[in-house]
């Protein structure tokens, strides 16, 4: 895989996020400027991360530990707070290679989650960065369900030179994983894309189809490396927790995809999920170019979410 | 949640009660729990201020202290409170001069281009002659998913020609280019988020272009705080008139709707309840109220059954339910007439979660198998119908032979009956032990 720039991250948040760094920036460092640290200081960071959609439970537990630090190390000045701060978001968030260590040929990328959050675009932007690397892509059209969803994911194996496998819209899900399967093995691809269509959590028939689905990797493609990842929307509320927990229940999950982070949604959900389900985050749509998908990292994304 | 916020607010109630008057501690300790519980809704953290310093007196007035059942009376007097804020009653889209132009914006993925669909279904069913617009020329296929759509709901679609831009199929369908002569054109357009200078720009220029009667701003229900930047940054540019809501077929409380109503003022219009073009509906504020406090839509699910249950059958049910005696027989009954009002599933949804057994709760019931479900029954003797739990395996194989089912199917059938028994009783348990839970209609 392409090496991302070692600061590429940071910089592309950052522009990403420039629009609104302005209005964003305002309540944190007017809370830390103030350089008092009383009652109102501690109630308006809490403010900012259920702002970020943190949710009132870890928004309050990681000010109610910071607060117990700062009693037994005083931070010398507000900087120093908002380090300690930014150190306590990075530590609920677990690192993880983007890909994993395996030997295996063929990596595949199961794409899963809620209506309209950017699961046909990021699989647009993976096979860019994994056609960019040098690999054979394959992705399957196995969202048969939304109208010209196929179409979408055409146009995007068309721009990134990826072989695609569809069928007709209306059509068998679980039979399109098991033909993109046979042609990922037959063209000796290094990755294949699933790119599912989207399904809220509480329809249980659809999660059925997705399991079917996934079962067909799992028995078709037994020694290749199988990842499923859940494109969260970063816009997402307190419906996230719900979205993860049932996702990974269902058919098992190994991490997360952030996407939409260039609006002014922080997407503070993702270290609610975190807590409460180990599952690591391992990239962030940033935009509606091919190049907008990087690798997360968890202090760059905690001092995002403050800046 | 409905429960626990009850149950809070009983534990509140009760130390004032028993002191005989109301303290600061009581306020702040209310004013608490009603934060928790919006927030916990998604409701934006400003607005829930605002709503914390109107409400935390009324949670604690005359009427609450009074009632026999406090903890309930709280958590009606949030719900009007709240179904107050979100506007009175339900906004009628008033379709005037032909062609009324509808104009349909908001964020990527909010679900623009299937509300667009929907809408133009239920202005059909209403008469009127409606033509679509494919104006989102950025996303790949965009258009062809609304040309789609269309042809499914055999509603007119105009998508210009190639390289045009959105203004320029927008105008040109306004300007009768399409020569369908419809009451109302719905247009569609990219997903562009509120930050983005140009987007927006262009947004304004198609307003100035085909000077729309309406502009309907399309948000998600599962939004968190950042729905009022984005409901705000859309209101300044385009003033729109209401706002569609969708994807409230999940389980987000949905407080967006809230936060959105506050913070522009403009009512929520319309709400998206399923994969189906006809589940769109008018929203309700009350409904929408009792659903951000956790309570469920109970209000739909019982106008729903009026118009679907014959009475005296409804009747004879409930006196079989009270005896416990509700068979097989009964269930295919039963299933008939759930089709009728709308699904299981869609039934279950509205319904409060703490009044669902484990079984039923976040779960969705295959409701593609109802005819195979009939096939089981009716391969069972009436015997076997009567009480179930006389079907041991071998009956099981020969049902399932019977039926040309599975001894799976059959399995899951007797275990879904048993839920829906347990759900019944545990219904039943409550209505005997408290009443109808206060702040429900009766």
């Amino acid at each position: 895989m392409s090496a991302i720039p070692a600061n590429g991250w940071l910089s592309r948040v950052k522009s990403a996020m420039s629009k609104t760094r302005d209005s964003l920036a305002a309540p944190v460092n007017r809370v830390f400027g103030r350089g008092v640290f009383d009652d109102e200081t501690w109630d308006e960071l809490e403010e900012i991360l259920i702002g970020a959609d943190m949710g009132l439970t870890a928004a309050t537990e990681i000010i109610d530990r910071i607060r117990r630090d700062a009693l037994r190390h005083p931070p010398g000045d507000s900087g120093e707070l908002k380090e300690m701060l930014q150190a306590a978001i990075a530590a609920e968030m677990i690192p993880a290679p983007i890909l994993g260590k395996h030997d295996a040929s063929l990596t595949v990328i199961f794409l899963v989650g809620v209506n309209g959050t950017g699961k046909t675009t990021t699989a647009g932007k993976l096979a860019r960065r994994f056609a960019d690397a040098g690999g054979t892509v394959v992705i399957a059209a196995a969202d048969t369900f939304r109208a010209a969803a196929i179409e979408q994911v055409a146009v995007w194996a068309d721009r990134t030179g990826a072989y695609l496998v569809k069928h007709k819209r209306g059509g068998d899900s679980a039979a399109v994983a098991y033909d993109a399967a046979a042609a990922a093995k037959a063209r000796g691809a290094d990755y294949l894309i699933i790119d599912t269509a989207g399904r809220l959590q509480t329809k249980a028939p659809l999660m059925e189809e997705l399991k079917k689905v996934k079962g067909v990797l799992t028995r078709e493609l037994p020694e290749a490396h199988l990842l499923s990842w859940l494109v969260m929307d970063a816009t997402t509320g307190q419906n996230g927790l719900a979205q993860a927990t049932a996702f990974a229940e269902k058919i098992g999950l190994d991490g997360l995809i952030l996407t939409k982070l260039d609006g002014t949604a922080k997407g503070g959900i993702v270290v609610a999920v975190a807590r409460a389900t180990g599952l690591p985050v391992v990239m962030l749509g940033t935009g509606e170019t091919e190049a907008d998908l990087i690798d997360f990292d968890s202090n760059n994304f905690a001092a995002a979410l403050l800046d | 949640m409905f429960d626990t916020l009850a149950g809070r607010f009983t534990d509140i109630l009760a130390g004032i009660r028993g002191r005989g008057r109301v303290d600061e501690k009581d306020i702040a300790e209310a004013s608490r729990q009603i934060r928790l519980a919006l927030l916990e809704a998604d409701v934006n953290f400003k607005v829930v201020k605002d709503i914390v310093a109107d409400v935390k007196n009324l949670a604690l007035g005359e009427s609450v202290l009074k009632s026999l059942t406090p903890g309930q009376q709280v958590v009606k007097v949030l719900r009007d409170e709240l179904a107050r804020v979100m506007g009175e009653s339900a906004v009628q889209l008033k379709i005037g001069k032909k062609p009324d132009v509808i104009l349909l914006t908001g964020l990527q993925g909010s679900g623009k281009t299937t509300a667009a669909a929907k809408l133009a279904l239920l202005l059909r069913r209403e008469g009127k002659k409606v033509l679509l617009v494919a104006a989102d020329t950025y996303r790949p296929a965009a258009q062809d998913q609304l040309v789609s759509l269309g042809a499914e709901l055999n509603v007119d679609v105009w998508r210009g020609k190639t390289g045009q831009t959105a203004i320029d199929i927008a105008a040109a369908a306004v300007h009768g280019e399409s020569g369908t002569q419809p009451d109302v054109v719905i247009v569609d357009t990219a997903g562009r988020l509120h930050i983005d200078n140009d987007l927006m720009a262009e947004i304004v220029a198609l307003k100035s272009a085909v000077k729309p009667g309406h502009i309907l701003f399309v948000a998600d229900a599962m939004i968190g705080q950042d729905a009022v930047n984005q409901a705000s940054a859309f209101d300044d540019a385009l003033d729109f008139e209401g706002v569609i809501l969708t994807k409230l077929d999940g389980d987000a409380r949905g407080g967006a709707a809230l936060s959105i109503k506050r913070v522009t003022g403009k009512p929520i219009m319309f709400v998206s309840t399923g994969e189906k073009p006809q589940d769109f509906e008018v929203f309700h504020p009350d409904r929408m109220a009792a659903r951000i406090l956790g309570m469920g839509d109970v209000i739909s699910l019982i106008e729903r059954a009026e118009t679907a249950v014959d009475e005296s059958e409804a009747r004879a049910l409930a006196e079989k339910l009270e005896r416990d005696a509700f068979t097989l027989d009964d269930f295919l009954s039963q299933l008939e007439q759930i089709s009728k009002m709308g699904g299981l599933n869609d039934m279950i949804s509205m319904l409060p979660k703490h009044m669902l057994p484990k079984e039923l709760r976040g779960a969705e019931v295959e409701e593609s198998g109802l005819g195979r479900t009939k096939a089981i029954i009716q391969s069972m003797t009436s015997q076997e119908r009567q009480t179930p739990r006389l079907i041991d395996g071998s009956r099981r194989a020969r049902i399932a032979r019977g039926s040309g089912t599975t001894v799976t199917e059959v399995n899951g059938l007797l275990k879904q009956f048993d839920a829906m028994r347990k759900m019944v009783k545990s219904a039943q348990g409550k209505s005997k032990k408290r009443g109808w839970p206060a702040g429900f209609p009766g």
